[in-house]
């Protein structure tokens, strides 16, 4: 129950900013769609390991909502296939990349999200290159919608999505194989010696961070309905894990918590600083990483004992 | 053919020139437990990394019940019941010490089913009478990375024990440990490991350990067998004494 | 299609010296420090800049491959060593993870800083390539630049480097921290100065291949990640750490792309992937990397 609390508060919370005004209805839902890719990165961080190529998942996602979208009319169809598109993807990679740790396994990555980058620019007969792929509203549960009922629609969709993953993947985190994402990043050999394959542990949440972080990127494809090849660019991976390092990895809130923070900080600072918005995301960073804090959930932690609320 | 639970035979391994395996054959019978004694350098722990698959020999076979297992990775030799603790613990250390032990119970069956979790009650309980055999219960809910070295190696021990092997190696299991508490943590290990009929070979410095918990030992001395038999008349062996027993000083 | 092949080798030798160049330094860090700099790639960027700058800021002609050797070591001896003392000296002892997060936000900063610095408007500067000229090889005009002076300098490096690391003091001294950081420390060694000394060599290195590709091409916002996952790859192809093994490999990569942009121009981006994604699959620890006696 009491693990119940704060997800209970932040849906609140996040229903009543939705309603005060329309454009934070869309700022959220794009923060939900981040906050399913950085649970995904969180997973992985749990195992010490880092990816800088997410963004490809969360480009395979929205590209496969673009294809399809031609060929189906229904929203939820979308994003089953969006899903199982960034799982195969994520199986077909995972299988590579986690026989490697560290320095390989995060640059590797890059390379993949950057080799992924590239095709969606160049192939330009597929994907259009840079000018990207429109994307004609689909139907929701058969509903044809339109303005804020299309945007309540698409943001309780997105919402109902991000419990769903995050009740799981709590789930997930306490089962013996989630454990032993942990036990990679401490004494990787002690599993083997315990006849479990860190591999196979690596590569089970390595797919479903694929998934998650394809089915964020349909939800943005569908919200923005337009989808381009900077979402497998580097920056973006860049922000994915900024906003797991943001938002904490202790606890599955802190990926949404962080996502909502960065999205609605973007929403104003991306446009004031157009030329410096990396540099500014890669000094809060530094000073997160340096000074070993535990994200914005580890700040809520530390304020709910000071409080009281929390032994 | 022979009863032996695990049988070498003309195990080799050279790291360069140096041999730390010449020619080791040893057999060991269900139940029994067995010392491993000899100078640092001899090749006890080579012997124990053949046997669990970190290292392959290079000539030589392993056979465990009847089948060879010399060069199969650790991962399949340990599923065939075969565990090992380490000189230097090799724990989890950012998880507690009941989640260390209930990952290896979690390692026998269960482990891949995605929503049951780890600390189920009834692995919490099974858990808790292992880490309760080796007085380790109090420690149960510490993070492994603040305990002393003593209590790793019990908890390193512990861990090997929850896979529920039939043969158990341990190397070094009483190093560490505070001198005084020595015999009373190997009196409740040995009977832990004859209640549960676990064969076990342990490498071991301490004379008095070996002679006290051992049912036979075997003298290792650069990558051989010099000698093997009761404790009390390996040990009473005037070339033991010297070239073992002398090198590593008087026991202790 | 004879002359298109010569074509596809010469640029191909021409990209590989300049790959060559950043990624002997990425390696040589990585020998050294255990770290591997994220944000090599933007000082390679930064390099490639500033000596455009600089050549454009002398506007002699004769002068301007003096220009492009001023800004390597300009990007070396300043940013070199406030990156590595300011930065890197406060994580040597963290977890691989934060190292990495550390230098991959320094590559954030650094992109933006290149941005705010150049603008985002693509910079051409070609007057080294027009000073030297073209000749003509097989029944293709070339240019000296790409065809001498390119490979040049990465055989020249390649060559020093190994005889300052094999053969003089200093050198030796560094092998020495890179095999075993603590008994090299017991002998007297301050692995500290030899960390400075190891990061600001490797960052001139990667400046120095950016002030030299900068001639043969138009600098854009980008170029900077590009070069460090392209880089990474000759890297871990070759083996991390291994200097010769990084030029052999360079190489390979360099011509592998360069006959890819002539037969299959839209696979450019991929093949040297492929390549990578080929032999680490064959051999983990890449080409000349050793394979290690432990089998978990």
């Amino acid at each position: 129950m009491r693990r119940l609390l704060p997800v209970a508060a932040a849906v609140g919370l996040l229903l009543l900013l939705a309603g005060l005004q329309p454009w934070l209805r869309f700022v959220l839902t794009i923060a939900l769609s981040t906050g399913l890719a950085v649970l995904g990165i969180a997973m992985l961080l749990r195992a010490g390991q880092v990816s800088f190529g997410h963004a490809l998942y969360v480009a395979a996602g929205a590209y496969a909502v673009a294809f399809a979208r031609p060929h189906t009319g229904e929203g939820l169809l979308l994003l089953l296939l969006a899903g199982l598109v960034a799982t195969g993807l994520g199986l077909l990679v995972g299988l590579f990349v986690t026989r490697y740790r560290d320095i390989f396994f995060g640059m590797l990555n890059l390379a993949f999200s950057m080799v992924g980058w590239s095709l969606l620019e160049k192939l330009y007969g597929l994907t259009r290159g840079t000018d990207g792929i429109r994307v004609a509203r689909p139907t929701l549960l058969g509903f044809a919608l339109e303005g804020a009922a299309w945007e309540w629609a698409l943001f309780s969709a997105a919402l109902a999505a991000a419990l769903l993953a995050g009740a799981l993947v709590a789930s997930y985190l306490r089962s013996p194989a989630g454990e032993a994402l942990g036990a990679i990043k401490t004494r990787e050999t002690r599993l083997e010696f315990a006849g479990i394959s860190a591999r196979r542990v690596l590569l089970q949440a390595y797919v479903v961070s694929a998934t998650l972080a394809g089915l964020g990127g349909a939800i943005g494809a569908l919200a923005t309905l337009h989808v381009t090849p900077l979402l497998a660019y580097w920056t973006h991976s860049g922000e994915l894990v900024f906003v797991a390092i943001l938002g904490g990895t202790g606890n599955v809130l802190g990926p949404f918590l962080g996502a909502v923070v960065f999205e609605l900080v973007r929403v104003h600072a991306a446009a004031a600083f157009p030329d410096a918005w990396q540099m500014i995301l890669g000094l809060v960073l530094l000073a997160i990483v340096l000074a070993a804090a535990r994200g914005l959930v580890g700040l809520l932690d530390d304020l709910a004992v000071r409080l009281g609320w929390r032994g | 053919m022979s009863g032996a639970l695990l049988e070498a035979r003309g195990l080799a391994l050279a790291f360069g020139g140096v041999r730390a395996a010449d020619g080791v054959d040893l057999e060991v019978a269900p139940g029994e437990i067995l010392a491993i004694i000899g100078p640092n350098g001899a090749g006890k722990t080579t012997f124990l990394n053949m046997v669990t698959g970190y290292l392959r020999p290079q000539a030589g076979s392993i056979r465990f019940a009847g089948r060879e297992i010399a060069g199969l990775p650790p991962r399949r030799i340990v599923r065939l019941g075969i565990a090992r603790s380490f000189q230097i613990p090799q724990l989890f250390a950012e998880h507690r010490v009941i989640e260390n032990v209930a990952l290896h119970l979690a390692a026998r069956d269960g482990f891949w089913a995605p929503f049951r979790p780890l600390l189920s009650p009834a692995r919490r309980s099974e858990a808790l009478a292992i880490l309760d055999d080796l007085e380790l219960a109090p420690l149960a809910e510490a993070r492994a990375d603040t305990l002393d070295e003593g209590a790793r190696k019990l908890v390193d021990i512990a861990m090997a024990l929850a896979l529920r092997p039939r043969l158990l190696l341990m190397d070094e299991p009483t190093s560490g440990v505070a001198a005084s508490e020595k015999h009373a943590i190997m009196d409740r290990l040995v009977a832990a490991l004859r209640r549960a009929s676990v064969t076990a070979v342990f490498v071991e410095h301490d004379m008095e350990v070996v002679a006290r918990h051992a049912d036979r030992v075997a003298v290792w001395s650069q990558g051989r067998i010099r000698a093997e038999g009761p404790p009390e008349a390996v040990l009473a062996d005037p070339l033991v004494r010297r070239e073992v027993i002398g090198v590593e000083g008087a026991p202790c | 299609m004879g002359l298109l092949f010569l074509l596809a080798a010469l640029d191909g030798l021409a990209y590989a010296a300049q790959v060559f160049l950043v990624a002997v330094g990425l390696t040589l860090v990585f020998g050294v420090l255990k770290i591997l700099n994220v944000a090599h790639g933007s000082l390679f960027a930064i390099g490639a800049y500033l000596a455009s700058t600089l050549v454009g800021l002398v506007g002699v002609p004769w002068l301007s491959l003096l220009a492009l050797a001023m800004a390597a070591l300009a990007v070396g001896v300043v940013l070199g060593p406030v990156i590595e003392r300011g930065l890197l000296a406060r994580i040597y002892e963290k977890e691989h993870v934060l190292q990495l997060l550390v230098t991959f936000a320094l590559l954030m900063i650094l992109e933006d800083v290149q941005k705010l610095v150049w603008g985002v408007q693509p910079l051409f500067e070609d007057a080294p390539v027009r000073l030297l000229g073209q000749v003509e090889v097989g029944g293709i005009v070339y240019t000296v630049y790409q065809l001498l002076l390119l490979p040049g300098v990465a055989l020249l490096v390649l060559v020093v480097l190994a005889w300052f690391l094999r053969r003089t003091l200093l050198g030796r001294t560094i092998v020495a921290v890179t095999h075993d950081r603590e008994a090299a420390e017991a002998i007297g060694i301050d692995s500290r100065r030899v960390y400075l000394l190891t990061f600001t060599i490797g960052a001139a290195l990667a400046a120095m291949g950016g002030a030299l590709a900068a001639p043969t091409t138009s600098l854009v916002p980008g170029i900077g990640v590009q070069t460090i996952v392209l880089s990474f790859a000759v890297v871990a192809t070759a083996g991390l750490g291994r200097i010769e093994g990084a030029a052999a490999t360079a190489l390979l990569i360099g011509l592998g792309r360069s006959f890819a942009v002539y037969f299959t121009p839209e696979l450019e981006v991929v093949v040297p992937y492929l390549l990578m994604v080929a032999v680490l699959l064959v051999r983990p620890a890449g080409l000349f990397g050793s394979t290690e006696l432990r089998r978990v």
